[in-house]
């Protein structure tokens, strides 16, 4: 049991530290903006997930692959997919937000607060 | 004869030589930052399963804690000092995302509460929404056809 979380901690380490270390190669390599990079990764991780090859990843790096920004097209696609199984096609409108309304809600009423409570920095 | 390098010379062996050792020591960082953040977001994760939630409620509980977590280091200023060290380490984790929801409201607040606050949070998250929203629909639309 013990051993078990220590090498899903490791897993979770490698696996999402391979992801960002993907996602920096990009950024020295290409030039490409942290806007295009999260973009990119999003979507990334829907086409995987359609093709089935995210589930594995995330079956072994489990919040090394959830956590990064693949992991939320991962959790877009898997949930249209529980939609569509469930409703039909409507699902396909319905699954992706469904299933990452959480965080989607949460990042948006959290910066809220934090943007009416807290003073931008002054420029250095 | 001892070759002596111009100024020009020296710069052009500099930009020969530094990109590669830049990336290296950039990739090295974001991995072990963007590993450790994957870690916090594991042991949250355990924690929620413990407490007896199911995979879909630990996962969104984790989402919400680690949004918290980067909004707040966000709001004080921790964030942006922690992505000049991390690059890619910091950008694409969750908390990445709630970083780039709450720098801009917090930046843009001086244009007011709707069109400041209200328009500005969604400068990156926005795209990352259309695109990703967008390519699920077709994602969960092959799904529906390849089914029926």
């Amino acid at each position: 049991m013990m051993r078990q979380t220590i090498l899903q901690y490791i897993n979770a380490f490698v696996i999402g530290g391979l992801i960002c270390a993907a996602g920096q190669v990009l950024i020295d390599r290409t030039k490409l903006t942290a806007a295009r990079i999260l973009v990119l990764f999003v979507s990334l991780g829907v086409v995987l997930t359609g093709l089935g090859i995210y589930q594995g990843i995330a079956e072994v790096g489990g919040a090394g692959a959830t956590i990064p920004l693949t992991g939320f097209g991962y959790s877009l696609a898997k949930g249209a997919f529980k939609d569509v199984d469930k409703y039909g096609l409507l699902g396909a409108f319905t699954g992706g937000i469904r299933a990452t309304a959480a965080g989607v809600a949460a990042a948006v009423f959290f910066s809220y607060l934090a943007a009416v409570a807290f003073k931008p920095k002054a420029k250095s | 004869m001892q070759h002596v390098m111009t100024k020009d010379d020296y710069r052009k062996y500099v930009d020969k030589v530094s990109p590669d050792s830049k990336t290296l020591r950039n990739t090295l960082r974001a991995f072990f930052v963007g590993g450790l953040i994957c870690v916090i977001g594991q042991f949250f994760m355990n924690s929620f399963r413990q407490m007896g939630f199911d995979q879909d409620v630990s996962s969104s509980l984790t989402s919400i804690v680690m949004i918290f977590l980067g909004v707040s280091l966000t709001a004080m200023n921790i964030y942006d000092d922690l992505g000049r060290f991390a690059g890619a380490g910091s950008i694409v984790p969750i908390t990445g995302f709630a970083n780039s929801v709450a720098s801009p409201a917090i930046e843009y607040k001086s244009e007011g509460y709707v069109l400041g606050i209200g328009a500005r949070m969604f400068l990156i998250a926005g795209p990352v929404l259309v695109y990703g929203i967008s390519m699920s629909i077709i994602v969960g639309i092959i799904h529906y056809l390849i089914k029926h």
